[in-house]
């Protein structure tokens, strides 16, 4: 009797790219009802309009590329990447917006560079700076936390709103965004930063209506921030990401923001304030954690999260835009190959 | 790959300490690992089974890692039970013995018990049914015996390590100073495989008998048996056994795999790392597993040669898994039978010889239980997953973290697949020790071991063909210079000889000018003679020359 023959081992986890990329898809859940809750239906619409894109994009590339379709979108990597990307966006930015961002992230940042795995760059991130590139006013128009909105929104008006600019009731963007105080809404991070240009100090720009406390905790937008913090513990407890770069980016976050703090308080924003405005919580546990993208080594994982949490509030601080993290990440991938080749473990039984 | 070939030194195990420590509860801890199902319960809840003798034996001329000895039988022999079929003619030769009496009818090219089950030289053994044993004499009272008469009867029973590496035990056993921890192996960490269990529970005492002769053979500082924790009965097995004995220290190892690995046993037992391309003797350790010892014993006390091992039986596909005593020579389709194999429980026939993690498939049914066969595992349809659908790696690093040797796998992959050797070397791909950690853990269901064993195998031609190449040139130099050296010295022999003309020509030319001018001075003279006698009153004008 002839047997069939196979390659040890013969057992392994049954746990593979598809269910790891799945994964980490539920556990963005919580950031996005918090999102939906703060922020309306429009999320959820760019969600669509995301996932619907990145998947037409992938297929007719797997197509021109005459491989299988099915079997690479069934890895879910398409879908994760609109995913973050949908979730990074303004709720209601009009409908060609998140569609370019998102054939961009797969066709250019993922594809041209020969598909999951060999993408030098985060594609979701790839994707973002280039919108906040091109179109720097689109991607800054987020509209405010819902219960503090003068024109509140439903779904028809998010719908008409993303497709045709005017919501239902006939309101634009302009007017959707003002507060019940009737100023127009910012970010935080934009709101701090244009207070800091006008040459207020930090704690003056806490005064801002969207702020809860002097704290820099921000209603809404540091619920988001917490929610996604949610899903990235789950992440941990479930062994899908490690330790390692989340916390070592969290950690160059605080430690820059205490220094920066320190030497200049009223020029630059505390530490809560950085973790808790922004996609600073959300790039710890869904961006930085990118296998393909990011370092490999054990050290060099550190020093790769280390260094985006730096960046980040360096950028924040000093460069052109409110919010750094997609800059940071974008700047440390460049830099994987030659952290990985110096950060190489000691292996059994050689001298240190 | 000279970048390993330095032996490095590192620090010597201290075996007092090791025992004190091991006494205090300090274990250490190797990295990575993993914990797969242990599938143990499934073989290990029956007391080892005697197996009806099979109709035919292959035995293979060569069972471990080393070299084969050379035929002392021929087809038509009879032999008896444990008499050697070959004759260890080299230090790593480890003869083979008939495993049952009855008589040769073949010598043959057979299926090997290998991953490739390339043939290989095998007799053919029809069992005669008696039983009928050749016994060496046995050293009951071994110690009155010189070591070395010891060492020779563990070569001529042909025991090599039964753990599964098969490394000849008469080689280890030569060292017998500076062995500071002598470490007997049971801990068994692949899944399913509870043979060593099973030969700890029922012959604790013929184990302690093997590490007797042993510490007798070493002379060790420590001796250290480890035992893993999901095999509670053996380890109080063996504790009873060894239990009045205070050089003798226990060792229960948390399980994770491959906890049994002998340099991550050493690490786990003694903190310490067996150096880069190095042994266990470099740093004062030597291993043994359960199964070898208990081997031992039979060859020297009981002078019975190796002819017979445990093997588990087990996999969801035979409908009575359980251990056996297995005669060496056994084909796979006795075994199958014996337990009762059910194709239909199967969607792809396949056998694996060995565990899980580390063992092959067997190429046929007609592949023959050898010294190395620890188990034979039959799963069915859906118990161990089919690995054919390989996808891009993601670089998500799982693989270093279970990667017991510290290495980086998935940098190894993109490197062996793009067949960049140099840069694999660079990354310690010799340092792999083939585990399946990786693999187990890969997402992307990769199967990079076998990434690792073509490269490994690819580096090895390489080598080989830059050693034969540099052998070629060498020997194409050396017969140049040969040539050259014959030519410079033909030409120096005939420059000599022409010399050594041309010197006699010239010692002989004063010779002939001489003789030349006397004959020139007697032809005058006798014209001069002539002349006068003509013309006698006529003055002689050329008297001058004949002066």
């Amino acid at each position: 009797m002839q047997f069939s023959l196979s390659s040890s081992p013969h057992n392994r986890v049954r746990r593979d790219t598809a269910s790891v990329m799945r994964a980490v898809c539920y556990a963005c859940i919580p950031g996005i009802m918090a999102q939906l809750w703060f922020f309306g239906w429009g999320v959820l619409i760019q969600l669509i309009l995301a996932i619907a894109t990145a998947v037409v994009t992938e297929a007719g590339i797997m197509k021109l590329r005459k491989r299988a379709a099915k079997h690479v979108l069934s890895d879910y990597s398409a879908v994760l990447t609109a995913l973050l990307l949908a979730v990074s966006i303004p709720p209601l930015a009009p409908w060609w917006l998140i569609v370019i961002g998102t054939f961009f992230s797969i066709a250019i940042v993922k594809q041209l560079y020969g598909g999951l795995g060999f993408n030098m760059f985060n594609p979701a991130m790839g994707g973002y700076v280039m919108l906040l590139i091109s179109f720097p006013l689109a991607m800054t128009m987020w509209v405010p936390v819902q219960n503090m909105a003068i024109y509140p929104y439903d779904f028809a008006d998010a719908l008409s709103v993303i497709f045709t600019g005017f919501s239902v009731s006939g309101y634009d963007m302009t007017q959707l965004r003002l507060g019940v105080d009737g100023v127009t809404q910012a970010t935080p991070l934009d709101a701090v930063r244009s207070s800091l240009l006008l040459g207020e100090t930090y704690s003056e720009a806490l005064q801002a209506s969207i702020f809860n406390s002097d704290s820099g905790f921000a209603y809404g937008w540091s619920w988001v921030a917490l929610a996604y913090l949610a899903g990235g513990l789950f992440l941990l407890w479930r062994k899908i990401i490690s330790w390692h770069m989340p916390l070592s980016m969290l950690a160059g976050v605080i430690v820059t923001a205490a220094i920066l703090n320190m030497l200049m308080p009223d020029a630059t924003g505390g530490i809560l304030f950085h973790l808790l405005s922004g996609a600073v919580l959300f790039g710890a546990f869904f961006i930085v954690t990118d296998p393909v993208s990011g370092s490999t080594t054990p050290k060099g994982r550190i020093i790769f999260g280390v260094l985006i949490g730096f960046w980040t509030v360096v950028i924040r601080t000093f460069g052109g835009y409110p919010d750094a993290v997609a800059f940071a990440v974008l700047l440390m991938n460049i830099a994987v190959p030659l952290i990985d080749y110096y950060t190489q473990p000691r292996t059994y039984g050689a001298r240190s | 790959m000279e970048a390993f070939a330095k032996i490095d030194i590192l620090e010597r195990v201290d075996g007092s300490a090791v025992v004190e420590a091991i006494k205090a509860g300090r274990l250490h801890n190797f990295p990575g690992g993993v914990h797969p199902p242990e599938a143990k319960l499934l073989s290990n809840q029956a007391p080892i089974a005697s197996m009806p003798v099979p109709k035919t034996l292959y035995i293979p001329l060569k069972q471990h890692s080393g070299m084969q000895g050379s035929l002392i039988v021929a087809v038509g022999d009879r032999v008896k039970k444990g008499q050697a079929l070959t004759h260890s003619s080299h230090p790593f030769a480890v003869p083979v013995h008939a495993s049952t009496s009855g008589i040769i009818t073949d010598i043959t090219e057979h299926p090997s018990a290998h991953a490739s089950g390339l043939p290989e030289t095998t007799i053919v053994l029809k069992p005669d049914g008696a039983e009928d044993w050749h016994i060496m004499p046995p050293f009951e009272n071994y110690r009155t015996v010189e070591p070395i008469t010891l060492i020779e009867r563990i070569c001529d029973a042909g025991i090599s390590g039964l753990g599964g590496a098969g490394f000849p035990t008469h080689i280890k056993t030569q060292h017998n100073h500076d062995v500071e921890c002598l470490i007997i192996n049971g801990i068994e960490c692949e899944p399913y495989i509870s043979s060593d269990d099973r030969i700890m529970r029922e012959h604790a005492w013929q184990i302690k008998q093997g590490i007797d002769i042993l510490r007798y053979l070493v002379n060790p500082k420590a001796i250290i048996i480890a035992v893993e924790s999901n095999k509670p009965e053996a380890f109080d097995a063996l504790k009873t056994a060894c239990g009045s004995d205070a050089s003798i220290t226990m060792a229960s190892i948390p399980t994770k795999y491959p906890a049994g690995g002998e340099k991550q046993l050493i690490q786990a037992l003694t903190g310490h790392e067996v150096p880069r391309s190095g042994l266990p003797m470099d740093i004062g350790c030597m291993m043994f597993n359960v199964g070898t010892c208990f081997a031992i014993a039979d060859a020297i006390i009981y002078g019975k040669a190796l002819v017979q091992r445990v093997v588990t039986l087990t996999g969801e596909a035979l409908k009575a898994p359980q251990n056996v005593w297995a005669l060496l020579g056994t084909p796979m389709a006795d075994l199958l039978a014996f337990a009762q194999y059910q194709p239909a429980k199967q969607k792809r026939h396949k056998v694996i010889m060995g565990g899980p993690m580390m063992g092959f498939t067997v190429t046929n049914d007609n592949v023959p239980v050898v010294k190395i066969t620890n188990c034979v595992l039959v799963p069915a349809a859906d118990e161990l997953p089919d690995i054919d659908d390989e996808k891009p790696c993601i670089r998500c690093g799982y693989c270093t973290d279970v990667c017991p040797a510290g290495l980086l796998p998935q940098q190894l992959y993109w490197y062996s697949k793009a067949k960049d050797f140099a840069k694999a070397e660079e990354y310690a791909l010799a340092d792999c020790i083939e585990c399946g950690a990786c693999a187990y853990v890969c997402p992307s269901e990769i199967p990079l071991v076998q990434y690792y064993r073509q490269a490994k195998a690819e580096i090895k031609a390489q080598l080989d063909e830059q050693q034969k190449s540099e052998k070629a040139k060498q020997r194409f130099e050396q017969r140049q210079a040969r040539l050259e050296a014959e030519k410079h010295a033909r030409e120096e022999k005939h420059r000599k000889a022409a010399e050594a003309r041309k010197a006699a020509m010239e010692n002989n030319g004063g010779d002939a000018k001489a003789k030349i001018a006397a004959a020139l001075a007697r032809a005058k003279a006798k014209k001069q003679q002539a002349a006068k006698a003509n013309d006698a009153g006529t003055p002689d004008n050329n008297d001058e020359s004949s002066e």
